[in-house]
């Protein structure tokens, strides 16, 4: 069985919510990097749905999420019947793209 | 529909970050490996292969899209000609919530209702009114967010007291229902009606009916569209010639 990725990444995709500088230059680096991870449209749109994928991700207790305001995570994954349990959560609109690189590759 | 990316050390690094851009604006669910157990049911396998297929690629029986021959990524996908739904509605912080159904009976819309254990919920988010975060402001809690909202609390960052004390978060429901935001504009016009009711200018009256009212839009942040489909302006307009 391959081990699945630990980084779920958030595009924000139909907002501007999260600043374009910062998202672009995560994802720039996650794909460099080439290190494994999961990168979704956007999570509210999948907690709308409640997608089933939310649940996978929950189950993963070691996932880094990086999206936006950890409390607004907690309750769009909560709301889809998938409550998170202690994964970590790096928020794109109030940290810099450098810091959350650093923080989920464990620099 | 979830592609999965398979990267290795031979990827160009713009070629491979367009097409990542590419497919998540597209509303496209990515999984980047390096492993090729991992491609085993994928639905689309996205790499740079140079027409030389891993055996494990190979043995695939899903689409495969090869960047080094297709750098397009998108043009091998079906698109949706559909104008993506914008993902805005409320998220409630049950941590926060007392269950005062406030915001389920002011939203026209039909966004809330109730669990089985008659426990708000957030049941049709699809009915919400993109850009509209009223409701947020009526939740004596600050329970309610829209992450996609521009300022905090609203967005999803912590509540403070002063975020709670503040006047906007306590607008009564009935506010926008016709209620006591005529109270307030009254209130609010009272000085200016008098001197109205002086020069018995209705016209004046009635702008300054409207004036108060798109301030009281202003500060909910509500949107026209929104405005336009609530009782009030009929009613204020009804009302100018007392
Ligand atoms: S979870 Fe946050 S970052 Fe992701 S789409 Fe929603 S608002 Fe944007
Ligand atoms: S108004 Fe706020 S506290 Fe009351 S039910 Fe709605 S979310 Fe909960």
């Amino acid at each position: 069985m391959s081990e699945k990725p630990k980084i779920l990444y958030c595009h924000c995709a139909y907002s501007r919510a999260v600043p374009k500088e910062v998202k672009m230059e995560v994802l720039r680096k996650l794909s460099d990097s080439g290190v494994n991870f999961e990168a979704v449209p956007d999570i509210c749109k999948l907690s709308a749905e409640k997608s089933p994928v939310l649940k996978d991700f929950a189950q993963q207790e070691d996932l880094h999420i990086i999206a936006c305001y950890p409390r607004a995570v907690k309750w769009l994954f909560k709301s889809a019947q998938a409550p998170l349990q202690q994964q970590k959560i790096a928020n794109m609109r109030a940290q810099q793209a450098q810091e959350i690189i650093d923080q989920v590759m464990e620099k | 529909m979830t592609v999965t990316f398979y990267q290795n050390e031979a990827n160009d690094l713009d070629k491979k970050y367009s097409a990542l851009c590419d497919l998540l604006q597209h509303g496209h669910h990515v999984t980047c490996t390096s492993q090729t157990q991992a491609l085993q049911g994928s639905s689309i396998v996205v790499g740079e292969f140079a027409g030389d297929f891993p055996q494990d690629v190979e043995q695939l029986s899903c689409p495969i899209v090869d960047l080094s021959e297709t750098p397009q990524v998108m043009s091998k996908l079906e698109q949706s000609t559909e104008k993506p739904w914008k993902p805005w509605f409320p998220v409630i912080d049950y941590d926060r919530c007392t269950n005062c159904m406030q915001c389920m009976n002011f939203c026209l819309f039909g966004v809330y209702g109730l669990s089985n254990e008659q426990k708000l919920q957030v049941q049709t988010p699809q009915n919400c009114k993109t850009e509209c975060p009223a409701c947020s402001r009526v939740c004596p809690e600050a329970a309610i967010m829209f992450p996609k909202y521009k300022a905090g609390p609203i967005n999803g960052d912590e509540v403070s007291e002063e975020d709670l004390n503040k006047e906007k978060m306590k607008v009564d429901i009935s506010s926008l229902l016709g209620g006591n935001i005529y109270d307030a504009l009254r209130q609010r016009s009272e000085r200016a009606q008098s001197r109205f009711a002086k020069e018995r200018d209705e016209d004046r009256a009635l702008k300054e009916r409207k004036r108060c009212l798109k301030k009281l839009q202003k500060d909910l942040d509500i949107p026209d569209e929104v405005l336009n489909s609530l009782p009030i302006p009929k009613h204020l307009l009804d009302d100018s010639s007392e």
